[in-house]
């Protein structure tokens, strides 16, 4: 067990050294844009750029650019300082880090909750009205693009601008620490509209899933002891059916802490993806290069930790 | 099985009579039976018969346009809105209203269909290429190929598409990349796509393809002199044609909405370039008026999507009749 969990990690660190590698070329190897012109701003005096190329260490060879960034990163976890405003990209990340983990955690519950509830009902009847009628549901939920939902539930239900002013609308959104209520009624829709398409995906999942385990010998088992159906399905089926949901679970999670632009932009939630997004309008490269890496860090991190907690569950994995 | 010779052979079908006892009971090709069960899904059909509509919607598009009696969806109109700049609503004449340029909102949400299925066909495509090639060859010959290939899959999907998509699209935003080859716009999209996209289909593959090249009919073909590229692309990729049709029919509506973001978030397509996700970004600012301009982009990509996924639910189960549905 130590000699996998050992190797998973080392993995882990590599890939996020290849992922910065990377992320390198992308934003300095790739543009044909000059990176000292856009610092620069609107002062695009030959000599301020010069200076700021000197600053920015962008006259050395890129070999040696190369190597301070990585050094950077690995030693001081330094992640450099943004274009626009001069602050530094690790302080504005972990400014913005508690709204996106707000967001994605609080969907997740929802989607979690939803998704199953409905998978459930519809593996007990496969083929039935109600089950059709929710899996076609799932699939125009699935199709549906989040930032539209997005504007559609603010257009509907929020307090400023909606037609039935219930929730608080867009730019709503206060810290849990400053005002615990108003920050759980501000992210109800950001929540919904997150779940959507999760709760639809995993619904989707759970039914197909247990469907295959309502099949297995254990369970008939389990009605030949005279178990009621309700236990039958909820104590004995949904939860060996349950286990690689959780996986994908753990996974989603950690994609989703990186990249929930579309619904912070939407709700003007001050996350990581609202911070990637406003620096992309300014070219705003080392907060998009951060914004990259935080991403990567969050995938590895959730692929080892649903990795380590499969081989502890599952004894076979650790072997092969 | 021994052979005795040639003559012993039923020449054509002919020989075969004796087993033709019923009268029609005839051999059907993987196709025929594709098509048998297929055709059973009404729902998978109507979805393959509206994609069939936007292809044609997509390649007539000004014929379409000019047919409906719109204006091209370049043609700005000032005087389509009002004084405070608040486009018009729908009328007769433009069914979808204006937008804030006075430009036809119908009239680019058919436009509109060129980029998605531009980027979800066309996109898949180069795609699934890269990913079935690449994965051939790392599944067929295993060692150093495979572990470097599978390395690399596991740093492109270490980044999520949508942060990778946004990354080279800020990267490139302001005179493009690569000293310009890459511009703004739809090529990006697909170096994105084609980018991100290949590993999906590459690890299926790869995976198949090391559990076929143990069976016997490689053995045989090796057998009787055939190259590794002919082993390859002749007698193991017939074997991988439903999963890879099945998959492809799956990453086109992803791909669609991953246009669609991007051009929403500013890093994709742009205007004057009609794309559903850009309207939208536009429509933003205004939809609690204006709601017709965010509406009708959504129900089109809404609905487009819906239909790719409807049909790639279809094949995989005309395909693939063991799964349980």
């Amino acid at each position: 067990m130590a000699r996998y969990i050992i190797r998973r990690l080392l993995w882990g660190v590599g890939l996020l050294i290849i992922v910065s590698a990377a992320t390198f070329v992308m934003f300095r190897v790739f543009p044909t844009a000059d990176p000292a012109k856009l610092r620069a701003g609107r002062l695009q005096d030959h000599r301020v750029i010069a200076a700021i190329r000197h600053d920015l260490g962008l006259d050395k060879p890129i070999l040696t650019q190369f190597w301070i960034y990585m050094k950077g990163i690995f030693l001081h976890f330094d992640l450099g300082y943004s274009y626009y405003s001069t602050a530094p990209v690790k302080t504005l990340i972990l400014n913005r880090l508690s709204a996106t983990v707000s967001l994605v955690l609080g969907g997740a519950v929802v989607w979690l909750g939803s998704g199953l509830a409905v998978g459930i009902i519809s593996a007990r009847k496969p083929r039935s009205r109600l089950d059709r009628f929710s899996m076609g549901g799932a699939l125009v939920l699935v199709s549906a693009p989040e930032y539209w939902l997005g504007l559609l539930a603010l257009f509907a239900f929020a307090s400023d601008i909606g037609k039935v002013k219930i929730f608080p609308g867009s730019g709503s959104y206060v810290g849990l620490t400053s005002d615990p209520v108003k920050w759980f009624t501000s992210l109800i829709l950001p929540w919904l509209v997150v779940a959507a398409s999760n709760a639809a995906v995993y619904a989707r999942l759970m039914r197909s899933s247990l469907i295959e385990t309502m099949s297995e010998d254990y369970i008939r088992t389990a009605r030949a002891k005279g178990l009621s159906e309700r236990r039958v399905v909820l104590r004995h089926g949904a939860r060996g059916a349950i286990n690689p949901i959780l996986t994908i679970l753990g996974l989603d999670i950690g994609v989703l802490l990186g990249s929930a632009i579309l619904v912070e932009t939407v709700f003007d939630i001050p996350g990581i993806g609202r911070l990637n997004y406003d620096a992309i309008t300014h070219s705003d490269f080392p907060i998009v290069q951060g914004t990259v890496l935080i991403a990567a860090l969050f995938i590895v991190v959730a692929n080892i930790v649903v990795d380590i907690a499969y081989a502890y569950l599952d004894p076979r994995v650790r072997y092969s | 099985m021994s052979i005795g010779g040639a003559e012993v052979l039923p020449s054509g079908g002919g020989g075969l009579e004796f087993l033709d006892m019923g009268g029609d009971i005839a051999a059907q090709s993987p196709l025929q039976l594709f098509w048998r069960r297929f055709r059973q899904d009404r729902v998978a059909l109507a979805s393959g018969g509206f994609i069939i509509f936007l292809i044609v919607l997509a390649i007539a598009a000004p014929l379409v346009v000019k047919g409906l009696g719109l204006p091209s969806p370049y043609t700005e109109n000032p005087n389509l809105t009002d004084s405070f700049g608040s486009p018009l609503g729908p009328t007769a004449a433009h069914p979808f209203g204006v937008d804030q340029l006075g430009e036809d909102v119908m009239s680019r949400v058919i436009y509109g269909t060129r980029v998605s299925l531009e980027v979800g066909i066309l996109g898949t495509g180069i795609a699934a290429v890269i990913g079935v090639v690449l994965g051939l060859i790392a599944g067929f010959y295993r060692g150093w190929v495979d572990t470097l290939l599978s390395r690399f899959t596991d740093v492109v999907l270490s980044i999520p598409i949508l942060v990778l998509g946004l990354g080279i699209g800020a990267a490139c935003a302001v005179r493009g990349c690569l000293k310009g080859s890459i511009q703004p716009g739809l090529g990006e999209i697909l170096f994105i796509i084609a980018l991100a996209n290949w590993t999906y289909m590459y690890r299926i593959v790869r995976g198949l393809v090391l559990s076929l090249r143990e069976r016997e009919f490689v053995d045989a073909s090796r057998a009787l002199g055939a190259s590794d590229a002919r082993i390859m692309f002749r007698e193991i990729l017939p074997n991988l044609v439903a999963p890879i049709i099945v998959y492809s029919s799956l990453l086109i509506p992803s791909n669609i909405l991953l246009e669609a973001a991007l051009s929403f978030l500013g890093v994709g397509v742009r205007p004057p370039t009609a794309s559903w996700g850009q309207m939208i970004a536009s429509a933003t600012p205004i939809f609690n008026t204006a709601w017709w301009y965010m509406a009708f982009p959504g129900i089109a990509l809404l609905l487009t999507v819906l239909a790719f996924n409807l049909l790639g639910d279809g094949l995989q189960d005309a395909l693939n009749p063991r799964t349980t549905r």
